[in-house]
């Protein structure tokens, strides 16, 4: 909302009148009149005569009705009307643009307005105008992100949609949808290149930003990979140092963790070192966590480090230790998940190491019961 | 610069983490009968419908379907919209409801999903839908229900929780809000509602998870989707 005054009390009362009538539509000179503010519905316009109104059909026994308004169902009655006849004009993607303000999920519109334009040959540079502000009004709407990639796709033409995705995001920077259209324009168009440098410029002002740290993960799955060593060595090197700058951070963790998995967390030289050296200063639940991943790592690929029976009971107590702190005090709220770790590592790696403090009884698997 | 929002004012810089506070006034138990005229007020009389199960299955490539919903699994043992989108909550409660009614529940990794999903609930007790995002009460539904489909709902705090969800009622007009103070509407009214059921309240029918529908109607027309013990 404007802080600021109204500059004139005759722009003041246009605008009352305005919003007592419902949206004026100023770009469709024909439906105004004598009055250019007052809206006409199209029942009562005389170029829509030769059309009849289709009302919506709800069935004999709706069960909650919408009270539409009656602008709105004087639109609806309309498109259904060209629906039927199946009609191209330019008048009928005007209309869509109306029943589009009242409703932008309406897939069946979005759908309608494909078809004429291309029956109709539309100018797509303009759609690609009128794309853009009903996305910067609505940037949540799916329909309209849809529509974007369809008009991409006609035009064979991505040269905005990075600029264009990357204004959105200034506005929200983990809008799902602005991330999902940006990940189809690379890979469609193989635009890789800069995006490693944009994901790290959101991550310099919000280095909790999940979609980014996602993003990172998609862009270098998709062109350099994992495997060099090279690769992951930076970027444990790149995960480790947001840390330290913002330890309570569970993106970076959840990077580091699933990046390493499959590869072997204890088969990183040096890592586990690093991780308990932050341990010191910079601890989190999430920094336990990766250390009981480490442990666990350990210990299951034990025979291939030609581990002590020693050695692994050394690990396997850690381990457990760990799951107790996180259970009793560094992440209670989780304590049923860390007890049941606890108790899954006890089962499968040792038999003699110390237990978890746990509850009475173990907990019972979810059943029917809650 | 982050900003992080609890309630109504804004506290900290990026350096705080997005979770709500609930003030010691919200609300504390079930407001059932401001509940009930809330949703009243929506119809004009209440039909009966009958529900059908048209078992349209066989229509569709369910092996091909499953393939697609399994390569949208993430790093994090989570689900996206498409591959490779980040993991969501939403799109979880999808696929795990999907592979439920496909009988393919074994192909989740199970004990990683349910991690994922647990690391959901904030001190406040609510549940958000991805890492670093405010809790919402309809997240008591998806990641609450993709929990029990996949049999560890007891990976959540049940308490906490609860009291997070009271706390989104309002007293006055009732109905549910999507966190402790804003404007109630019916989505997040149904979503916390569902929730409490799957809780346990036992002023609640219990809700079918895969389903969000009451389970005596579910068992009326024999369905009972699988879940994982």
């Amino acid at each position: 909302m404007s802080s600021v005054q109204e500059a004139s009390t005759e722009t003041t009362e246009v605008k009352e009148q305005k919003e007592f009538e419902g949206d004026a539509d100023e770009q469709f000179g024909e439906s105004f009149g004598a009055d250019p503010t007052r809206y006409t519905f199209y029942r009562d316009r005389k170029e829509w005569a030769d059309l009849e109104p289709v009302p919506q059909d709800d069935g004999p026994n709706p069960v909650v009705k919408i009270a539409y308004s009656d602008k709105f169902a004087d639109v609806y009655d309309y498109f259904r009307a060209l629906l039927k006849k199946d009609e191209k004009s330019e008048r009928a993607l005007a209309l869509t643009a109306d029943a589009i303000e009242l409703n932008a999920a309406n897939y069946t519109v979005w759908h309608y307005r494909r078809v004429l334009l291309q029956a109709l040959s539309k100018d797509l540079r303009e759609e690609m105008k009128y794309i853009t502000n009903i996305i910067e009004e609505q940037p949540k709407n799916y329909q309209v992100w849809h529509h974007r990639r369809m008009v991409v796709e006609w035009l064979n033409d991505p040269s905005e949609e990075l600029e264009f995705i990357a204004d959105i995001l200034s506005q929200d920077a983990k809008n799902y949808h602005a991330w999902q259209h940006r990940q189809w324009v690379i890979q469609e168009y193989k635009l890789w290149d800069k995006e490693l440098e944009f994901v790290e410029t959101l991550l310099e002002e919000d280095v909790r930003n999940n979609s980014a740290w996602n993003q990172r993960h998609f862009v270098i799955s998709h062109t350099t990979g994992f495997s060099d060593p090279a690769v992951v060595q930076r970027e444990i090197q790149y995960c480790l140092n947001q840390i330290r700058k913002a330890p309570h951070n569970e993106s970076a963790w959840n990077y580091l963790k699933g990046m390493l998995q499959d590869r072997g967390l204890s088969s990183q030289p040096g890592l586990l070192e690093k991780v308990l050296e932050l341990k010191e200063t910079h601890c989190s639940p999430y920094l336990l966590a990766f250390l009981f991943d480490c442990y666990e790592d350990a210990l299951e690929f034990s025979s291939q480090k030609e581990n002590t029976e020693q050695e692994q009971k050394e690990t396997l107590k850690k381990a457990l230790e760990i799951c107790e702190l996180l259970a009793q005090e560094k992440d209670t709220i989780r304590k049923e998940y860390w007890q049941f770790l606890g108790r899954s590592v006890k089962n499968k790696y040792g038999g003699d190491g110390p237990s978890v403090a746990e509850e009475a009884k173990p907990s019972v698997p979810a059943s029917e019961t809650s | 610069m982050g900003v992080s929002i609890s309630n109504d004012h804004v506290i900290g810089t990026s350096a705080q983490l997005k979770d709500v506070i609930i003030k010691p006034d919200a609300p504390s138990s079930l407001l059932l009968d401001k509940h009930a005229d809330y949703i009243a007020a929506y119809g004009s009389k209440k039909d009966d419908y009958t529900t059908t199960n048209s078992g349209k299955m066989d229509t569709i490539n369910v092996d091909k379907a499953v393939e697609f919903v399994l390569s949208c699994m993430n790093f994090d043992g989570g689900f996206g919209c498409r591959p490779g989108s980040e993991s969501h909550a939403g799109q979880i409660y999808c696929c795990t409801g999907f592979l439920s009614l496909t009988g393919q529940l074994h192909q989740l990794n199970a004990d990683l999903l349910g991690w994922w999903l647990c690391e959901r609930q904030l001190p406040s007790g609510g549940l958000n839908g991805r890492p670093e995002k405010l809790p919402d009460v309809c997240y008591s539904w998806w990641v609450l229900a993709s929990l029990k489909i996949i049999g560890r709902i007891h990976w959540i705090d049940k308490a906490k929780l609860r009291r997070f969800i009271l706390a989104c009622q309002d007293e006055e007009t009732g109905g549910f809000a999507d966190r402790p103070g804003d404007m109630v509407d019916p989505f997040h009214t149904l979503f916390g509602v569902a929730g409490l059921s799957l809780l346990g309240d036992e002023q609640i029918k219990a809700v079918n998870p895969v389903l969000c529908m009451p389970e005596d109607v579910l068992q009326r027309i024999g369905l009972q989707p699988d879940l994982l013990s």
